[in-house]
């Protein structure tokens, strides 16, 4: 065997072109040295990035620490924290490739200063993060450290399942950094339609690396749904019936149904698409039999679903907020409930209207239209239900309430849009232009974002134990709405006038003060993310004058405010027993909250498991060698993960015990505090004076 | 202990007999819904669009077969939640696969007529 | 866990095992999730094999490639092998000792092993006439339904001696136990799944 024929086996197809500066150096234009050096401080600030996070844990000597309390740890809460904090680094990247999208728009007309492979690039990039490594693990997040307590479980039904799930999504999330370093990445859009994403069109590792990262995801996200629906079945607390359950709980349930159905379609479709690009299949091709409408179909049975299980959550969350904050319990929680259940299965009927185009009949796209506009019905209940609910109420116009408002205006007009769009005649005019891109943010900026970063300045001091800051909470908050409006608002008049999406330039003249303005909008929205980093930093230093070790600083009405802040592990001394809806909420009233249990029993909590930061190494080395053909590499973490999961099935000894002693000792002390704490009128309620005690309302308050 | 284990055993008892018998059933039966249809393909002669209905309900009586006799699910009890989430299956099933059909054969109708069957 | 426990009333272990039953019922219930999202996945390869079946590009189609009698084989084996293994699942419930166990679990093995050598054996033959997938749409429809139930197949084999294993080592203890109802459903589940295959695709293919 020469050297190069061993290379070859070891390297697969990696070479020096991979490396983001090699094209430049090779052919120094003056576009690839422009494209070549963003590309190249992007991959240093990956590097760089990842470097300063080891550096710095070892010089705090927390390894240990990390891995003991943290990546082996299946608790459900300190998962959904690192499902949240994959989700925000996601989060900041993506955000500025739109950043540089909406740049490159702005001066587009005749050129601008990207390539448009490189363009293709940002915007496959930035929509698979935000749908796949921003918006599910922050979803996944919240209601991984949500939902237990609200239902008063200990932990998820398979609490090492969640970390497996955990340590998928972050594989693909890894996978997807390093592409920045070794590049291409897929140019194919976050739907990568065949043919184009075939070996035929795209030989390149890019479109292997977009596969295996989805993949990843969809695997973790469908382990995510079974383990949340099947613990919202089996785990509440006695008296939780599923009509008390808070209505966030079940739009988590929701949620985790479609997740369950909704991601083998595209587990389907990307494995068909490997197969067709690594083993010379025909499914999608555009020869000997294949058929890329297969794809679009496989891909938007998923599709469709999707976009509902990135909303029902931030719709779940939004009802909190309204009530929380508004002082009332949710107006028509029956119909809320009702209505989430029919956008749950509704959205199995219309997926067609994503291609509308295609080619089939005019009655099917009637058919699919009008399951279409169907949906708006019950997310119309929706928007009166938490009208109503604010009305007559005590609003309180905290930073998730901003949020909160500033959804429930813009998904509304949002909605309206789609109402236009699920209309087949309308939809071919203005699909596949920017009106469509304009649809879809309004959506899921309002529908998601706000409704996650809601969540986010809700529950943080119930995780961390302090309150964020809140001057430049409420900065962030603004700037999200107004960079929002800014930047997409003028979407759709670029749509109108016929510009498509994902171009990276044009010639029409006309268009260039809109896309100035959006330009201007993806800035606004850049100071958001900025203020929210800022709100971070300054809560961390001042966290010991916010602290709410009460836990309950919102007055909150469900299970999860009637525990310390931070939670403990075991999450409760002894199982709650409800007995109404709103169950903290109705024990405050009657003056039973806080109460000391009869007695203390030993708890019994699942114990650490490796095999979730196991997977992860085995699952990203994995997809690494498939992207680069490293076979030999393949072969070893394949077996390393069969070998992991047989393993991990002989282990009996999987729980710990915390001693009855132990639960006693924490609790009695917390119930002292909570004695010795000052409870606040809502007034007071964004002040240092806020321990996490609320006062009683005034009595007359409508409740 | 001993007492309720005592209690519990002729229950037992009835329901080892039931179970058995459940087994031998479904062999039974799901031999017999496999043989006819083997045996109506190989040797009935009876027209294609006949054989695949035919094909088609022995298919779907088996699979009703393979679920009470082998799996135990019965359409009679108190609380099911793996009922329910059959049946929810099943119709997700149906509207997707249904509705898949439905489009790409229309679509190849109008495009690809050669792919009709 | 609930107030009122809703024991699984289906495939389960009875009230004999106490602590693996309760330990079912979770289990078993999130077993049940995962074969419905599963069934999804092969529910769309029937639907897109049904689709793909005029795609045949010139290549060769069921007529030329399927054989009944293979088919009728792999059948038989099958479904003898999810009787066997009822037959298992009766004998750990009654707990008719650890010996029929065992060798009922041998027999459901060696049945589902020899479905696999059949199935291996007939891809191998169309493999010989032509039939590869990389031949045409209908082939690839073909490799990409039948072979995952076949890998199923296979990883429920693996799965049962990684339990016999178990079993040798921590004894009939709770894990091995749920996980034995586990299996089982996953066997019956994919015989099934078999009924479909075997209907659609190679009765349909040769009526
Ligand atoms: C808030 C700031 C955001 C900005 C400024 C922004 C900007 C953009 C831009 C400029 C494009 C390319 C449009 C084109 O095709 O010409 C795009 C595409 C896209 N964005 Fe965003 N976006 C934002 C947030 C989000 C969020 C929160 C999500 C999802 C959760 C998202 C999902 C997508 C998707 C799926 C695409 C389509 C990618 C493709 O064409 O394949 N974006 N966005
Ligand atoms: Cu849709």
């Amino acid at each position: 065997m020469t050297l190069n024929h061993f290379l070859d086996l070891a390297l697969g197809r990696l070479d020096w072109h991979a490396l983001p500066f090699w094209e430049m150096i090779e052919q120094p234009t003056l576009s690839h040295i422009v494209n070549g050096s963003i590309v190249t401080a992007a991959a240093s600030l990956v590097v760089l990035g990842a470097l300063a996070t080891v550096v710095l844990i070892t010089r705090f000597g927390k390894w240990r620490v990390l891995w003991s309390d943290w990546l082996t740890s299946v608790d459900h809460k300190r998962i959904g924290i690192m499902f949240i904090v994959v989700a925000l680094v996601m989060l900041a990247r993506a955000i500025i490739e739109a950043v540089f999208m909406r740049a490159q728009q702005a001066v587009g007309l005749d050129g601008g200063f990207l390539s448009a492979e490189h363009f293709g690039e940002f915007f496959t990039t930035h929509g698979t993060i935000m749908v796949f490594f921003m918006a599910m693990p922050f979803l996944t997040g919240v209601i991984n450290y949500v939902m237990p307590l609200q239902i008063g479980a200990r932990d998820l039904s398979f609490p090492v399942m969640n970390s497996v799930s955990l340590g998928l999504t972050a594989a693909g999330a890894a996978l997807i950094m390093v592409s920045l370093v070794l590049t291409p990445f897929s140019t194919g859009g976050w739907s990568g339609y065949p043919p184009f994403t075939e070996a035929s069109f795209n030989p390149g590792a890019g479109v292997d690396y977009w596969i295996w990262a989805v993949t990843l995801s969809s695997l973790g996200s469908t382990m995510t749904g079974i383990n949340f629906a099947v613990t919202i079945y089996k785990e509440r607390a006695p008296g939780m019936h599923l009509f008390r359950m808070p209505l966030f709980c079940w739009t988590a349930l929701c949620t985790s149904i479609l997740m369950i159905f909704a991601m083998p379609p595209l587990t389907v479709a990307t494995a068909m698409l490997a197969l067709d690009r690594y083993l010379d299949f025909h499914f999608f091709t555009q020869d000997l039999g294949g058929d890329m409408m297969n794809y679009v179909n496989l891909f938007w049975l998923f599709g469709h679903p999707e976009v509902y299980i990135l909303i029902l959550p931030a719709f779940g969350v939004f009802s909190e907020v309204f009530s929380t904050f508004s002082g009332k319990r949710l107006y028509g929680y029956k119909g809320l409930v009702i209505a989430t259940m029919c956008i749950a299965v509704l959205s199995f009927t219309v997926w067609l209207h994503h291609f509308f185009t295609m080619g089939q009949s005019p009655s099917i796209n009637a058919a699919f239209g009008i399951a279409t506009m169907l949906i708006g019905v019950p997310t119309g209940v929706k928007i009166y239900d938490w009208m109503l609910t604010m009305y007559r109420g005590r609003v309180r116009l905290t930073i998730p309430m901003v949020y909160a408002l500033g959804f429930l205006i813009l998904f509304v007009l949002g909605g309206m849009t789609g109402i236009l769009l699920a209309n087949p005649s309308i939809d071919y005019q203005v699909h596949n232009t920017l009106f469509l891109v304009a649809h879809f943010h309004n959506m899921l900026v309002p529908g998601l974002l706000f409704g996650m970063l809601a969540g986010y300045q809700m529950w943080f001091p119930k995780a961390f134990g302090f309150r964020l800051e809140t001057r430049w909470g409420y900065r962030a908050a603004y700037a999200w709405i107004a960079g929002f409006i800014l930047a997409f608002f003028p979407l759709y008049a670029l749509g109108l006038l016929g510009m498509p999406r994902r171009a990276v330039g044009f010639i029409e003249p006309a268009y260039l003060p809109w896309t100035i303005i959006a330009g201007i909008g993806a800035l606004v929205v850049l100071f958001a993310l900025f203020s929210l980093v800022m709100q971070f930093w300054l809560s961390l230093r001042h966290r010991h004058e916010n602290r709410v070790p009460v836990g309950d600083p919102w007055d909150g009405r469900s299970l999860e405010w009637a525990t310390p802040a931070p939670v403990p592990e075991y999450n409760f001394p002894v199982t709650p027993e409800v007995s109404s809806r709103d169950a903290f909420m109705r024990e405050k009233d009657l003056g039973q909250a806080y109460q000391r249990p009869a007695e203390y029993r030993d708890i019994t909590m699942p114990a650490n498991s490796a095999l979730g930061p196991i997977l992860t190494v085995t699952g990203f080395l994995m997809a690494f060698g498939l992207v680069w053909y490293l076979w030999w590499l393949v072969l070893l973490a394949g077996v390393a993960s069969v070998g992991a999961l047989i393993a991990r099935s002989f282990v009996r000894r999987t729980t710990k015990v915390i001693s009855a002693e132990e639960v006693r000792e924490t609790h009695e002390a917390w119930l002292r505090q909570v004695d010795e704490t000052q409870a606040v009128k809502r007034d007071k309620e964004q002040d240092t004076s806020n321990r996490g005690r609320p006062a009683a309302p005034v009595s007359g308050a409508v409740q | 202990m001993s007492d309720s284990q005592r209690q519990s055993d002729t229950i037992d008892e009835n329901e080892r007999r039931h179970e058995l018998g459940s087994y031998l059933w479904g062999y039974g039966l799901a031999l017999a819904l496999t043989l006819v249809p083997f045996a109506l393909v190989a040797w009935s002669g009876w027209p294609r669009v006949t054989l695949l209905w035919a094909i088609g309900g022995f298919a779907l009586v088996q699979v009703v077969v393979h679920f009470r006799f082998f799996l135990h699910i019965s359409l009679a009890r108190q609380k099911r939640e793996d009922l329910h989430l059959i049946l929810f299956s099943t119709l997700i099933l149906v509207l997707m696969v249904g509705g898949t059909l439905w489009i790409i054969f229309n679509l190849y109708g109008r495009m690809v007529p050669e792919l009709l069957p | 866990m609930t107030a009122t426990p809703s024991r699984h009333p289906g495939l389960n272990l009875g009230r004999a095992h106490q602590e693996a039953h309760d330990a079912c019922e979770v289990l078993v219930f999130g077993f049940w999730v995962f074969m419905m999202s599963d069934l999804i996945i092969f529910g769309l390869l029937f639907a897109n094999y049904v689709t793909q079946l005029d795609a045949l590009a010139g290549g060769p189609g069921p007529g030329e490639l399927f054989e009944m009698k293979s088919a009728f084989l792999e059948t038989l084996l099958l479904l003898t092998s999810s009787f066997t293994y009822g037959l298992a699942s009766y004998c750990l419930k009654y707990r008719h000792g650890r010996g029929w166990l065992t060798a009922w679990l041998g027999v459901t093995l060696l049945l589902g092993l020899a479905f696999i050598g059949f199935e291996l054996h007939d891809f191998h033959k169309m493999a010989g006439e032509g039939g590869v997938p990389s031949r045409s749409g209908f082939l690839s429809a073909f490799f990409a339904l039948v072979p995952l139930h076949g890998l199923h197949v296979a990883s429920a084999c693996l799965w049962m001696v990684v339990l016999m294993v178990q079993m040798c080592v921590h004894g009939l203890d709770t894990g091995v136990k749920t996980g034995l109802v586990r299996l089982g459903l996953l066997w019956h589940f994919l015989d099934i799944v078999w009924v479909g295959i075997f209907s659609l695709v190679y009765l349909g293919g040769l009526a």
